[in-house]
């Protein structure tokens, strides 16, 4: 195996005095996608909060243990907006910024200094395109993102979160709210983007982890309850928990 | 209306007994609702008639015009001239220097209290701006004479402490509070996930605040500034004391000035009533209230296209 691209050691959550994550520990290699499977409130949205550092937002929250990017803590990383800008995120409701829909995906782009207009143009059309949203929008562009369809706003946000080219993507129940041929078309792209970057994606669709993920984690109540090629967590669990919950017995 | 009795005869009783009275409480709601109209055209129509006996004799646009000069000579029995003018800019000046004060100060401290304060402290916070609220407007004169007066009269060279300066601040003190409670709100109500988008783009808080907070709470961001501006066009009593009264167009912002408000505050005591000056003061409750609901309108519908530009 290559080395880590993303490890998290020994990750711990509170909220308060509640605990949201306990001691999760895997590691995902570059160009890999990571399934994270389990059922609702179990943690997985806060392990990718502690990812980008905005769990640090959140009033009365801690975390323990460390969250390795490339090796390096990401907690030392001096400036926090540059991490940011090296994971994209992608939200389970879709979060049109009050912005036009160009404007939404040139955001990032243009804080990191782009500002000349062919370049962005050109930026703002393969973020679409490879959100599988140019050919809806690419006659209104100044229309405002909010305006859009959930569905539209939801490869929106997919398209604002790759203009970061991040190297890390993170996906958070991306397909609450947008139809299956959608889902599918996303999908798709999300194998192309796995030359380009690491994929981690939360879903309670296990059959979506099946078809898309190299490696899953299963996370429950808190904690990680067993984390592994795919195939194998789906064929020969090791827990017994494991497979009752990617046989859709709960969750 | 459930009360837990164990009784089921009583609990029975109590039901009917509720969907009987449904009806007169419909009744009254609807008579509550619709009485802010009555009330509003009530007043309109009572200021009218107090005034409307004078209204024909009033010279609207010549040289002693109500609207064109400054000569407010209404106490006299012969020739009473009944020009506001003076009034008129007062009034927009002084609202005007409270909104150059209060808009960026009740703004940065909404923008304060709601983003970067912490919990506990944006407690405090609010607390304070309530207290401030509830400030009574004589208490901001007694200020603005005792306190602001001196100063000014030290460091901004005024002759008099009470001057368009003077009112300006206090007014601008006064509708600060109003602003932030107003303000904050709206920037509470835009949703998390907002922030949290905006932060995963690798948003600063500064940018997080005027890319995205700015323009997802722009109607309400608005109508505190309006509510403010109204508060400061109507304010009276702190006015009358803060900006030494007197009936002129001021040339700089240390002139002392007066405003429509403050005319009728000071000259209703001495007007007979039923008589010509009386009727000008009433004139001028009358200007006032269409420049107010002028404003508010203007408010409304602000807001209203805004919120049609901006909804999904």
């Amino acid at each position: 195996m290559s080395p880590a691209h993303l490890e998290l050691r020994d990750l711990s959550v509170w909220y308060g005095s509640k605990k949201a994550l306990d001691e999760v520990s895997f590691s995902v290699p570059r160009h890999h996608v990571l399934g994270i499977v389990g059922p609702a409130n179990s943690g997985k949205s806060s392990l990718l909060k502690t990812i980008n550092r905005t769990l640090e937002f959140i009033d009365h929250s801690r975390s323990a243990g460390a969250v390795l990017l490339d090796g390096e803590n990401v907690r030392d990383i001096p400036n926090v907006y540059s991490l940011r800008r090296r994971i994209g995120m992608v939200f389970p409701l879709p979060v049109g910024l009050p912005l036009s829909i160009y404007d939404n995906v040139a955001y990032a782009p243009r804080r990191m200094g782009i500002h000349h207009k062919d370049q962005l143009d050109h930026l703002v059309e393969s973020c679409l395109r490879d959100a599988v949203l140019w050919d809806e929008v690419k006659d209104r562009l100044d229309l405002l993102g909010t305006k859009l369809s959930g569905g539209q706003q939801q490869r929106l946000t997919l398209a604002r979160a790759l203009s970061l080219e991040p190297e890390i993507l993170c996906l958070d129940e991306f397909s609450i709210a947008i139809d299956p041929v959608t889902t599918m078309k996303i999908e798709e792209v999300l194998m192309r983007l796995k030359e380009r970057m690491t994929i981690i994606l939360v879903t309670n669709l296990t059959q979506q982890a099946r078809r898309m993920a190299d490696a899953v984690a299963f996370i429950n109540a808190s904690q990680l309850i067993e984390w592994g090629p795919t195939e194998q967590l789906f064929n020969q669990p090791a827990k017994e928990l494991t497979g009752r919950y990617l046989n859709g017995e709960f969750g | 209306m459930t009360e837990r009795t164990p009784s089921r005869g009583w609990r029975a009783a109590l039901s009917s007994a509720a969907d009987w009275i449904e009806k007169p409480i419909e009744a009254l709601i609807r008579a509550c609702g619709w009485s802010s109209i009555v009330l509003v055209a009530a007043i309109f129509c009572f200021v009218f008639w107090y005034a409307a006996p004078l209204l024909p004799h009033i010279d609207w646009f010549g040289t002693d015009g109500f609207f064109t000069s400054t000569h407010w000579h209404a106490k006299e029995r012969e020739g009473a001239t009944y020009g506001v003018l003076a009034m008129i800019v007062g009034n927009f000046a002084v609202a005007l220097v409270a909104m150059v004060i209060a808009i960026p100060c009740g703004l940065a401290a909404a923008v304060y209290i709601s983003e970067f304060a912490g919990p506990r402290s944006k407690e405090w916070f609010k607390v304070g701006i309530e207290i401030l609220a509830a400030i009574p407007s004589i208490v901001w004169g007694f200020i603005a004479i005792t306190m602001i007066g001196p100063l000014l009269i030290k460091y901004a060279g005024a002759t008099m402490g009470t001057n368009l300066l003077n009112g300006g601040i206090v007014l601008g003190l006064m509708s600060i509070p109003l602003i932030v409670s107003l303000a904050e709100d709206s920037l509470r109500a835009v949703p998390d996930s907002f922030r949290e988008a905006a932060m995963a783009l690798g948003a600063n808080r500064w940018e997080i605040v005027y890319r995205v907070l700015f323009p997802a709470a722009r109607s309400g961001l608005l109508a505190a500034c309006m509510l403010g501006v109204g508060r400061a066009i109507g304010e009276t009593m702190a006015v009358l004391l803060a900006t030494g009264n007197k009936n002129q167009i001021p040339t700089s912002l240390t002139d002392p000035i007066t405003t429509l408000t403050a005319t009728i505050a000071s000259e209703m005591g001495d007007a007979e009533a039923g008589s010509p000056h009386s009727q000008s003061l009433f004139t001028i409750g009358l200007l006032l209230l269409v420049i107010t609901c002028a404003i508010n309108l203007t408010a409304n519908l602000v807001i209203r296209g805004n919120k049609r530009a901006s909804s999904n």
